[in-house]
């Protein structure tokens, strides 16, 4: 059956490649790739909301399709193959490890245009887009600081990616500016989306003494822990409030919609270009969820910081940082440290007793 | 009226055989009925699934190359299995030979090393994912440890072992700090078989491997040692076959076949080491061993059909909106019929009617 199978491929292959790619419709086919289900109430879920605002905003117009649960290895290649094949003319792939897969087959399909979250290759007909989600970490390190009884913060980390550890230290320089004695308390889960594991970490983090919980990961679990145990809790991508009425301060949520709005459109206009899109704050990519849970004074610090960091006038990364051997980290982009040690940040900051796995 | 698995007096050739056709058909049955419940039309569907990944080049290629990792790996399970020996980690094995090939690939990375790398990196994988697989055929050997405990959990060490290499030691120094090794060199790179696709050589090596493996079970002693061994242990024990040597060939031998299919993975398909190279390839190869009847042709075609149904979902998808969970249920449904028809290999059902007295007998 296989070597019929290989001649067969090999004929076809020889009497002309590209019979698979469908023809073009009048509709914009739009193609989503994701690392998680759609209903992991995290990453993948808010990238789900923003494919159905353009289906919204678009609607007739377009025909939209995802493909979920598609892991980082060999396969994604070739999901993202599949999407181009099936006529798809803009193809968003939805995570980190989608990077060198996105590049090879947006060189096959030079028409198709690919747009890349949160990595940093590109190609003329791919982009990349990602959010400075260390803003809204810094605004829940100051919460966290004021409102931990103890002292000590728990932080699940997924993978010791730039993106994880720029938070962690974003994070932990707030919370020192409230008590400079702050501990953090850090466990390493390698997964993007396992709420079994999430959950023990949270565990492990409250039986370690910390009383306020946070986490890079996808799911509601950490928070539905922090909610049994009646500690405080962090969201993580999304509003994560239905799981922890009492328990949520806020959350740090991706809101990808608009941008997806704007690429959409510039496709259908024939305007779209290959770009890097690093937004924040500031353009509602990334959107503080309510505050909640807290009383006025901190809700009016968060409010305050929060509108100092849109106005640009407050800079999380604001020299000097000290590493965690306690040197100043060179300044390299003036007042501030500069995207490019943000976006390849692997140093801890001072104040962090942990050691960032693998260094 | 009852239902009664009585056991045969002896296995059912004819049943062995078709077995896996009656559970392929009552999962058809099975998934049809799903589909008319969500919605969909069965027929589409099903030839979504199906038919269409079989009626273009670039399916088929994507089907080989899914494929052959997972008939590599299960060709050396099935060698176990059927010495009654079981190699659970193959999964561990796979990401071993994996790390040591990419070793050479990092080490000669942007250098004018020769055409000798690939053969090497190959080599690298198999001998390493061997070595791997020794250990717990030795530890049960020598200390009688279980070995599907002992082999499970050295896949976790594995992953661990990857996950710290490419995080620390290997990383891309080019790469932000993300976890992976910089991309292969040419050099390092299993070649494509046709420009444009992604068939690579391991196709080819997945479809030696079958051959061997049936000229091995087939013509040779060694073949009919490790049957005599896996069926009649007392009997070939009278015979002289050493059941601990066995155990160690069977090991090493799987275990060098599924660091071969990591190898080829990653520099094939991947094209550097990363995290998350397998999506469970070494546990997925599991049930193609036993779908295929631990048979090297029957591995070949339910290595290809578990490929189609990866394939068909993915269409299914894209096509028709089916959600990716019907393509698991489907995955499981499939196993499930096939480990239930696999009872009337050794049994047989029997209708028993009520016992009614002599007198109504004769009505």
């Amino acid at each position: 059956m296989n070597r019929k199978a290989l001649a067969a491929a090999a004929l076809l292959l020889a009497t002309g490649l590209g019979l698979g790619a469908a023809v073009a419709a009048d509709k914009l086919k739009v193609g989503f790739v994701y690392i998680g289900p759609v209903g992991d109430f995290g990453w993948t879920y808010q990238h789900e909301v923003g494919r159905q605002m353009i289906v919204k905003e678009f609607g007739d117009k377009i025909e939209t399709t995802y493909l979920e649960n598609v892991s980082e290895g060999p396969d994604s290649e070739r999901s993202i193959e599949q999407l181009a094949r099936a006529g798809n003319q803009l193809i968003f792939t939805t995570s980190f490890g989608y990077m060198d897969p996105t590049l090879k087959v947006a060189k096959r399909h030079p028409k198709v245009m690919f747009e890349h979250a949160t990595g940093f290759k590109r190609d003329k007909n791919m982009s990349s887009y990602s959010g400075r989600f260390f803003e809204g970490r810094y605004i829940q390190g100051l919460i966290a600081a004021k409102m931990s009884k103890k002292g000590v913060l728990g932080y699940i980390g997924s993978f010791p990616i730039p993106e994880v550890i720029s938070g962690i230290n974003a994070t932990m320089v707030a919370a020192q500016k409230i008590n400079p004695d702050i501990k953090i308390k850090i466990i390493w889960v390698n997964t993007w989306f396992d709420p079994g594991k999430e959950a023990d970490a949270a565990k492990a983090l409250l039986d370690q003494g910390a009383d306020v919980i946070m986490q890079h990961t996808d799911s509601p679990a950490a928070m539905q822990v922090a909610s049994e145990r009646g500690a405080l809790a962090f969201g993580q991508d999304s509003d994560m409030i239905k799981f922890g009425p009492k328990t949520q301060l806020t959350a740090v949520t991706n809101n990808w919609g608009p941008y997806y709005v704007e690429r959409v459109k510039a496709a259908l206009d024939g305007t779209w270009k290959s770009e890097d899109t690093w937004a924040g704050l500031k353009e509602k990519m990334v959107v503080m969820a309510p505050y909640t849970n807290m009383p006025d004074d901190v809700k009016k610090m968060a409010m305050d910081t929060e509108a100092a960091i849109i106005a640009g006038t407050l800079k999380p990364f604001k020299c000097p940082i000290m590493g965690q051997d306690g040197k100043e980290v060179e300044c390299k982009g003036g007042d501030a440290l500069d995207p490019g040690q943000v976006l390849g940040m692997n140093f801890y900051v001072k104040g962090i007793d942990d050691k960032i796995p693998g260094k | 009226m009852q239902l009664v698995l009585e056991k045969r007096a002896e296995r059912s050739t004819i049943i062995a055989l078709v077995s896996p056709v009656i559970a392929i058909g009552l999962t058809i049955v099975t998934m049809s009925i799903l589909f008319v419940i969500i919605g969909k039309n069965p027929i589409a569907a099903l030839n979504v699934y199906f038919i269409t990944p079989l009626t273009d080049a670039y399916s088929l290629q994507e089907l080989a190359v899914k494929a052959a990792p997972l008939v590599m790996i299960a060709i050396g399970l099935s060698l176990c299995y059927l010495a009654n020996v079981w190699n659970i980690g193959a999964e561990g094995q796979f990401l071993v030979g994996a790390v040591a090939g990419s070793w050479l690939a990092v080490k000669t990375n942007g250098t004018d090393a020769g055409v000798w790398v690939l053969p090497a990196m190959l080599l690298l994988g198999a001998i390493a994912g061997a070595l791997y697989a020794l250990i717990p055929a030795f530890c049960k050997v020598r200390f009688g440890a279980s070995e599907i405990l002992v082999s499970l959990m050295l896949v976790y060490v594995a992953d661990l072992l990857l996950d710290y290499l490419v995080r620390g030691p290997w990383r891309d120094p080019a790469g932000f700090n993300f976890p992976t090794t910089a991309e292969f060199d040419p050099v390092a790179t299993v070649p494509l078989l046709f420009e444009g696709g992604r068939l690579h050589l391991g196709a080819v090596i997945a479809l030696v491997i079958v051959v061997a493996a049936a000229v091995l079970l087939g013509r040779t002693i060694k073949g009919f040692e490790i049957r005599v061994v896996g069926a009649a242990p007392r009997a070939a024990r009278f015979g002289g076959f050493s059941s601990n040597q066995l155990v160690l060939l069977t090991f090493a031998i799987s275990g060098a076949l599924a660091g071969l299919a990591g190898i080829i993975e990653v520099a094939g398909p991947v094209g550097h080491l990363q995290p998350g190279i397998s999506p469970g390839y070494g546990f997925t190869a599991i049930i193609v061993a036993f779908l295929g009847r631990l048979n090297p042709v029957g591995i070949l075609i339910a290595g290809l059909f578990l490929a189609l149904t990866f394939i068909g979902g993915e269409q299914a998808q894209i096509a028709m909106k089916i959600p990716l969970d019907i393509t698991k249920v489907f995955q499981g449904i499939l196993l499930f019929y096939v480990l239930a028809c696999d009872s009337l290999i050794l049994y047989r059902i029997r209708l028993i009617m009520p016992q009614r007295k002599a007198a109504d007998g004769a009505a």
